[in-house]
């Protein structure tokens, strides 16, 4: 059976039902009434966002002003033909590509201490994904004043390759941090697909074990 | 005693973020700072105060994303 966006916009709750058939049950109806915010939309924040929505998270709030280029594509969740283009504007292709009820709200603008309560300020949850070490301190000290009591997950040492016996989740309260603590992203360590996807996937994972607990706040009808 | 990162640290009056870094030799640029759960940013490392008995709680974070 051929499906099309025409067909999805007028058979919404079928095309959920057969879209999340393998989700736990009871899952979709929390995850979709959450509002998760995406910090950067490069090598993790491509990934995670891409997680959320096929696992039914379908209210992201992404900024990155960056636009993609050639050497993102070993790792980030862009297209060839995407070079060139703001990440946020080809990543809410994309999503939309994979469910087309998401609602996807992207700011093209560098996250800063001044801006950052402001875009993220309906989110249930916030995912670090910033490229540079002193963004990410930046987005926690920010998140942790203004929003005390919502989790911020950080993705922090995911450069290199394999190692996967390093990477690990800790939680301190309401900050968590997911990847090796420890690899830093110099010329010598590179960066590669599998690592930095896996250190999105256990940010993602994560998001989702809290959104499920029920940290929402939003009480959103059905879509 | 003030615990730092599950160690513990003898307490002097007047301490700073900055005096813990600097017993601890801890010499990272880009850390996260807990004390009692809450965070003190970096512009407040020179002034905020330690207690007694404080749990203090500093992150490293890594580049790369």
């Amino acid at each position: 059976m051929q499906i099309n966006k025409t067909w999805i916009l007028s058979n919404k709750n079928k095309f959920k039902q057969e879209f999340f058939k393998k989700n736990p049950p009871g899952s979709l109806d929390k995850l979709q009434k959450a509002v998760a915010g995406v910090a950067g939309a490069g090598g993790l924040g491509s990934n995670i966002a891409v997680s959320l929505v096929r696992a039914g998270v379908q209210n992201l709030v992404i900024a990155d002003f960056d636009r993609i280029e050639l050497s993102n594509l070993n790792r980030q969740q862009f297209f060839f033909d995407q070079v060139g283009q703001l990440k946020v504007n080809a990543l809410k292709e994309n999503l939309l590509r994979i469910n087309p009820l998401a609602k996807i709200k992207i700011f093209a603008e560098k996250v800063t201490r001044e801006n950052a309560a402001f875009f993220f300020k309906d989110c249930d949850i916030l995912l670090e994904a910033f490229d540079r070490a002193e963004n990410k301190v930046m987005l926690a000290e920010t998140w942790s004043k203004y929003f005390p009591d919502k989790y911020i997950i950080i993705g922090s040492g995911l450069a290199g390759a394999g190692m996967n016996e390093k990477i690990k989740t800790q939680k301190y309260d309401k900050i968590i941090i997911c990847g090796d603590q420890k690899t830093q992203s110099t010329n010598e360590n590179g960066l590669l697909s599998a690592r930095v996807a896996a250190v999105a996937n256990l940010q993602a994972n994560c998001a989702i074990e809290i959104l499920l607990k029920g940290v929402s706040t939003h009480d959103r009808s059905e879509q | 005693m003030i615990e730092v990162n599950s160690d513990s640290l003898e307490w002097k009056k007047g301490m700073t973020v900055n005096d813990v870094l600097t017993a601890k030799k801890y010499s990272f640029p880009l850390i996260i700072v807990k004390i009692d759960g809450n965070i003190i940013e970096k512009h407040d490392y020179t002034k905020y105060e330690i207690n007694d008995g404080a749990k203090i709680e500093i992150i490293h974070l890594m580049s790369g994303g």
